[in-house]
């Protein structure tokens, strides 16, 4: 192996420590037995144990996970189909136009996409809460699973779904029974995205929550404008680690698969020869 | 003991299974099939061979039900097939990419077929073992796609389009992934089957030889058009036009003015020689008017070559030996005639040790019988 030059030791250092020395002091605070943040006095565990005591805190992360759950899981159903239409339908009048429709929300300043739901929701009357903040993430989650999962419909070999009508399928049940299983490790990661996305976007749920709904994001934030508590460090250590558990899990899992697949094709390929 | 020859299209009492009538698919401007009539009778391994972008595998589409002609009508079984959907014809494809289900075991994958119909557990089960008896599969039941061998993959798709008991059977350029080898006995296990479950087989290819071992009747296309439909013996040596003639196998084609002489027509080809003379079979309709274009098709293994002018025939020409082609089984002659015409002849080598008499810039003269020549008018 080359060794690498004091130049590249430099900029890799450089590099990961501007990405992640803010999260690593977060962690490290954490575990501060001190009530002063930036006062170093010992270790422990002991915010951890109070975060579980904070009643307001635990509502807002149950709102945030059932928002992230409804909303990722309609966004993937909506952009499911979108992806399937825009993939392939062909040619129809106005395709581009509804293509571009699809992704422009990803480019659309949140402010704008908050702004603009919350005056839908005041001329409709609808009162605010978790229904219209899961109707928000589902609106801007959903341009993001549709790009996901088309750039996984393009490549998808289209003459498995002919032979499954050609086998008796009915269009739907060829879905159900054959792109839906095949395409299922983009579906689910365009779950993941939605749901991520939902977890921790603020602006466009602090413009639709109501007062009857709080996330944790939102709730974080207005708690750190009265100051920086280690029981918002631990919050955000426990909401790290989830994340990291399941990046690292699902990376593994994927690894491990195709690992596999490739000792099966030699497999087959030794025992053809 | 005589056995029946299979030839129900020379049967006026037989009905088709297949009826194309006036069928035109256009994809734009562009014609795929152009005012197409084609009958296909039961039992039948049918051949569409052409080059690519011919059409033959929209006329394999339309007939699965994954296009809809743009005009005319395809009947299958006395029912027009108009607005019917792939799923409830009674038709099965083997697609050329095979289109395993990837996320199914090599026994889901026959079962899947029959799943959609609905039958006891036990017929079904019953079936599918058959099915993997009849391809050989038995072994690899469990297995996923991607862990058995190409030619095993194969023989899955074979097994799934076939486990429904279609009355006719589409397979899309079926042998293309496999070697050459792999190929041949592919092609006989696939007449086995046809002949044992008695399906009507559709078979697009672009492979010629594929389609003279395998079919009981090729149809040659062309630029969306069927140009003949024959036996595969009459295709090769009865071909109705230069293209087929030329698709099917090496022909030789001398271009010439026909002129009609006794039993047949002379067809002067050069200046200063004797015309050639060919014999009008019985049933070889055409017609040349004096004076007009024609060409000779000669097949090369027709043409014999000599050292000295050959006595008492009629087509005789003299000529330089170019090229010398030893094929092992076969040694193919280049040999250029008077006016720059280059004509191939073909001998078989029989004998192990012998001497060659023919080398390169040999003077040489060819012959063929009166026969051995297909006169075309285009």
């Amino acid at each position: 192996m080359r060794r690498l030059s004091w130049f590249n030791v430099t900029s890799l250092t450089l590099g990961f420590a501007f990405l992640y020395l803010p999260m690593v002091i977060l962690v490290i605070y954490s575990f501060n037995a001190s009530k002063l943040v930036t006062v170093w006095a010992g270790f422990s565990t002991k915010w951890y144990g109070e975060l579980l005591q904070n009643q307001a805190f635990l509502d807002a992360a149950w709102v945030t996970l059932k928002v992230g759950v409804a909303a990722s899981t309609l966004a993937t159903v909506l952009g499911t189909m979108a992806a399937l239409v825009l993939v392939r339908a062909g040619r129809f009048p106005g395709r581009t136009l509804f293509s571009g429709m699809i992704y422009a929300p990803l480019v659309m300043p949140e402010v704008i996409t908050g702004l603009s739901l919350l005056l839908l929701f005041i001329s409709l009357g609808v009162d605010r809460g978790v229904f219209t903040i899961i109707l928000a993430h589902t609106t801007f989650a959903m341009c993001y699973v549709s790009v996901v999962v088309s750039s996984r419909l393009v490549t998808f070999d289209q003459s498995l779904e002919e032979a499954a009508l050609d086998l008796g399928c009915s269009p739907f049940s060829a879905f159900r029974l054959v792109t839906l299983p095949i395409i299922a490790p983009a579906v689910i990661s365009g779950w993941l995205l939605a749901f991520t996305l939902s977890l921790d976007d603020l602006v466009i749920a602090s413009f639709t929550a109501g007062p009857s709904a709080t996330t944790l994001p939102i709730k974080i934030f207005s708690a750190v404008r009265l100051g920086v508590s280690p029981e918002i460090n631990a919050l955000c250590t426990i909401m790290i680690s989830i994340v990291a558990v399941g990046v690292i899990g699902t990376s593994l899992a994927t690894k491990r698969a195709a690992q596999r697949q490739k000792r099966d094709e030699q497999a087959a390929a030794r025992a053809a020869g | 003991m005589a056995v029946p020859v299979f030839a129900p299209w020379d049967d006026p009492t037989q009905k088709p299974l297949i009826q194309f009538k006036g069928v035109t698919k256009r994809f734009g401007d562009f014609t795929a099939i152009d005012n197409q009539t084609l009958d296909i009778y039961t039992r039948e391994f049918f051949a569409l061979l052409g080059p690519s972008g011919c059409g033959k595998t929209t006329m394999m589409r339309m007939l699965a039900g994954f296009e809809q002609p743009t005009e005319g009508q395809i009947v299958i079984g006395g029912k027009d097939m108009k607005g019917v959907p792939p799923n409830e014809r009674e038709v099965n494809m083997m697609f050329q990419s095979y289109a395993l289900f990837p996320h199914l075991s090599v026994w889901e994958n026959i079962a899947f077929g029959l799943r959609r119909m609905n039958q006891p557990k036990d017929v079904l089960e019953a079936r599918v073992e058959e099915m993997l008896r009849l391809t050989r599969l038995t072994k690899f039941a469990k297995r996923k796609p991607h862990q058995i061998s190409g030619g095993q993959r194969q023989r899955v798709a074979l097994a799934r389009s076939l486990a429904r008991a279609p009355k006719l059977l589409l397979l899309d350029e079926p042998l293309g992934a496999l070697d050459k080898k792999l190929r041949e006995e592919t092609q006989f296990e696939l007449m086995d089957i046809q002949e044992n479950t008695g399906t009507t087989f559709v078979i697009v290819t672009h492979d010629q030889e594929e389609a003279m071992t395998v079919a009981s009747r090729i149809a040659v296309m062309d630029e969306g058009r069927v140009i003949q439909v024959a036996t595969p013996s009459n295709i090769y040596e009865a071909p109705n036009s230069v293209y087929v003639a030329d698709f099917i196998g090496d022909v030789n084609i001398i271009e010439g003015a026909a002129k009609r002489a006794g039993d047949g027509y002379d067809i002067t080809w050069a200046e200063g020689v004797p015309p050639l003379h060919t014999r009008k079979e019985e049933g070889e309709l055409i017609s040349i008017p004096d004076g007009g274009k024609a060409y000779l098709a000669i097949r090369p293994e027709k043409v014999a070559i000599h050292t000295e002018k050959p006595q008492g025939m009629t087509n005789a020409v003299q000529g330089r030996i170019i090229d010398v082609a030893y094929l092992g089984n076969l040694s193919t002659y280049h040999v250029r005639l008077a006016n720059g015409t280059m004509v191939r002849a073909q001998t078989a080598n029989t004998r192990r040790l012998a001497l060659r008499p023919f080398t390169w810039e040999d003077e040489v003269w060819l012959s063929w019988t009166d026969t051995a020549a297909i006169l075309l008018a285009e």
